[in-house]
């Protein structure tokens, strides 16, 4: 913020040069003023910023450590009760499945992709149906995967009546947690696709001739040469994947009506419910800890795609 | 040599194929699978869905979702401009030493999730109540917040395609006052980013569930739910209608990227 506007820094260039003359210190309180006129400009946009996204934060962020009388570590001690810690441990395991999933099904999808024609149809097409679907959540796909395989779904029905299948004998479980696995699966792969696709990209047809010429295998190249090379890029986009399935709300509410087995969930029962008093600060505690949760994970991200630049940007 | 090229290319191709066809039949089945349920019998699903009055009038709720979210988009898409066009270009042009506080707020809430924000967001919303009323529309003030960082990252990719300050500084030097610089001479070169940026607003909004259901207001996404309850056929139909709406609003910005690619 030094120097404002170009005018004055020719202006002070000059007098660099041609030194002697007297207005040397002149300029420096209208710069001043200069300056506070225009960070009045960027006032709406501060003071919009500080009512609907800086005070919410503050309020999950002391709202955690709150209680009647001021200071209390109770909210975030209720933490520890075993529902709390069954519903982070269902949400990280969900998470986590499903990022796995997501990363080795886009992964090999990329991969294919870069097999193909660079500037190709049919790498575009699949570019952007990717980019559509990674944004496809919510309630919509929810009721996709209800009339796919829900009990009068497309597929269900089709099984039981052609070949004898019954989806479901043991239990339905598209409405509990492998349900959520598969339809969140769906827009795992696509969020992959897009974010490893520069990765692999960045791989050069070089090292792999480099590789041959040098007396190696396919074997050999993949564990030795792009394996590592790709290593930080391929879990940096897990850990991306699993922020992105921890922080989904909309498909496991539409489609869990029965009981709250993840954190969002949980969430949602603390502030709907008025029958405990204390419930609303509770929600702001399991609220911070998803916060907790997910920066570790984007900071983790955030590290590995220094790493992968490195060689790959 | 050649030989094992060929060989190469051709199983790369065989790989190729089968990973696509084994993911296009796992993506593709749900669409399908959706146009199957609502086509079943002859419940006349699509007629009336295309038939406003008569839809407004056996599903009032349906309705009344989709007007609310017709206009929270709208408004946030406007909302969104007036607020953060002046304030990109203006830092750029005048405080560049703001400008990595001002990317650092605007992408803040890509790393909170929205059900956190809407524990946070419930006493501000009552004060919006307060002052506003119920509305569904008031969902504006808390969509701007969520578009921020995708709208963020299109304005300002627009504004480093072109030479802001120069372009100022002529237009300065031939006597234009700052709202001059702003609408006539800045904001017609980065029409095509504030576009895209108007886009992925819509499609977003158009997506919301969140914050609007636990907000206790109305939009297509709440509406859909609700009515899933009674009249299944119905919400998947209304469900297929609102993803080909927002694939179509999708698709449209990548071709707008890749003409805008292409015109560099």
């Amino acid at each position: 913020m030094q120097v404002p506007d170009m005018n004055m820094a020719t202006v002070m260039d000059e007098e660099d040069l041609l030194a002697p003359v007297p207005r040397v210190r002149a300029p420096r309180p209208r710069l001043r003023l200069n300056q506070v006129r225009s960070l009045l400009g960027t006032l709406p946009f501060f003071a919009y910023v500080t009512v609907f996204l800086v005070i919410p934060t503050l309020v999950v962020a002391i709202g955690a450590f709150a209680g009647d009388g001021g200071f209390t570590w109770s909210n975030v001690a209720a933490l520890g009760n075993s529902y709390v810690l069954d519903a982070f441990a269902r949400s990280i395991l969900l998470s986590a499945v499903t990022a796995a999933i997501g990363a080795v099904l886009g992964a090999v999808l990329a991969y294919a992709l870069t097999t193909a024609k660079p500037g190709g149809p049919l790498r575009r097409v699949v570019t952007a149906a990717s980019g559509v679907l990674a944004q496809f959540g919510g309630v919509t796909l929810a009721f996709a995967f209800i009339a796919t395989i829900g009990l009068s779904g497309f597929v269900t029905v089709f099984l039981r009546d052609e070949l004898g299948v019954d989806l479901y004998s043991g239990g339905v479980w598209l409405f509990e947690l492998p349900g959520l696995v598969l339809v969140y699966t769906y827009f795992q792969i696509p969020l992959m696709v897009i974010v490893f696709l520069p990765a692999l990209d960045g791989i050069r047809p070089q090292w792999r001739e480099a590789t041959e010429s040098l007396g190696g295998s396919t074997w050999q190249y993949w564990t030795r040469v792009a394996g590592p090379l790709l290593a930080p890029a391929f879990l940096g986009s897990t850990l991306l994947l699993f922020a992105n399935a921890f922080s989904a709300y909309a498909t496991a509410a539409a489609l869990i009506s029965q009981g709250n087995p993840i954190v969002p969930l949980q969430i949602r029962g603390a502030l709907t419910s008025e029958v405990v008093l204390g419930q609303q600060n509770l929600g702001k505690a399991m609220a911070l800890g998803m916060v907790v949760v997910v920066a570790v994970v984007m900071t983790l991200y955030a590290l590995l795609q220094k790493r992968t630049a490195r060689w790959l940007g | 040599m050649a030989g094992l090229r060929g060989r190469r290319a051709r199983r790369q191709a065989a790989f190729r194929w089968s990973v696509l066809a084994v993911m296009g039949v796992f993506f593709l089945l749900p669409l399908v699978a959706m146009l199957e349920f609502t086509t079943r019998g002859d419940s006349g699903t699509w007629s009336l869905l295309a038939d406003w009055p008569r839809l407004s009038a056996t599903y009032p709720d349906l309705a009344e979702g989709i007007v609310a979210s017709l206009g929270q988009a709208l408004l946030t898409s406007l909302l969104m401009l007036v607020l953060l066009v002046p304030t990109a270009i203006w830092v750029r042009l005048r405080l560049p030493g703001l400008r990595p506080l001002v990317e650092f707020i605007c992408l803040l809430p890509l790393t909170i999730p929205a059900i956190v924000l809407v524990v946070g967001l419930a006493p501000v919303y009552a004060w919006v109540t307060y002052f506003l009323g119920g509305s569904s529309l008031t969902l504006t003030f808390a969509y701007t917040v969520l578009v921020l960082p995708y709208a963020y990252r299109s304005i300002d990719a627009g504004l480093s395609a072109i030479d802001a300050k120069t372009l100022a500084e002529a237009a300065r030097g031939l006597g234009a006052g700052w709202f001059t610089v702003m609408v006539r001479v800045v904001l017609p070169n980065i029409r095509s980013a504030v576009l895209s940026a108007a886009f992925l607003t819509v499609a977003l909004v158009l997506g919301e569930f969140t914050i609007a259901s636990l907000l206790n207001r109305t939009n297509l996404q709440v509406a859909i739910n609700l009515l899933g309850k009674s009249s299944a056929t119905m919400s998947v139909a209304v469900s297929l209608a609102a993803l080909i709406l927002a694939f179509v609003l999708l698709l449209l910005l990548s071709l707008l990227g890749d003409r805008r690619k292409a015109s560099q």
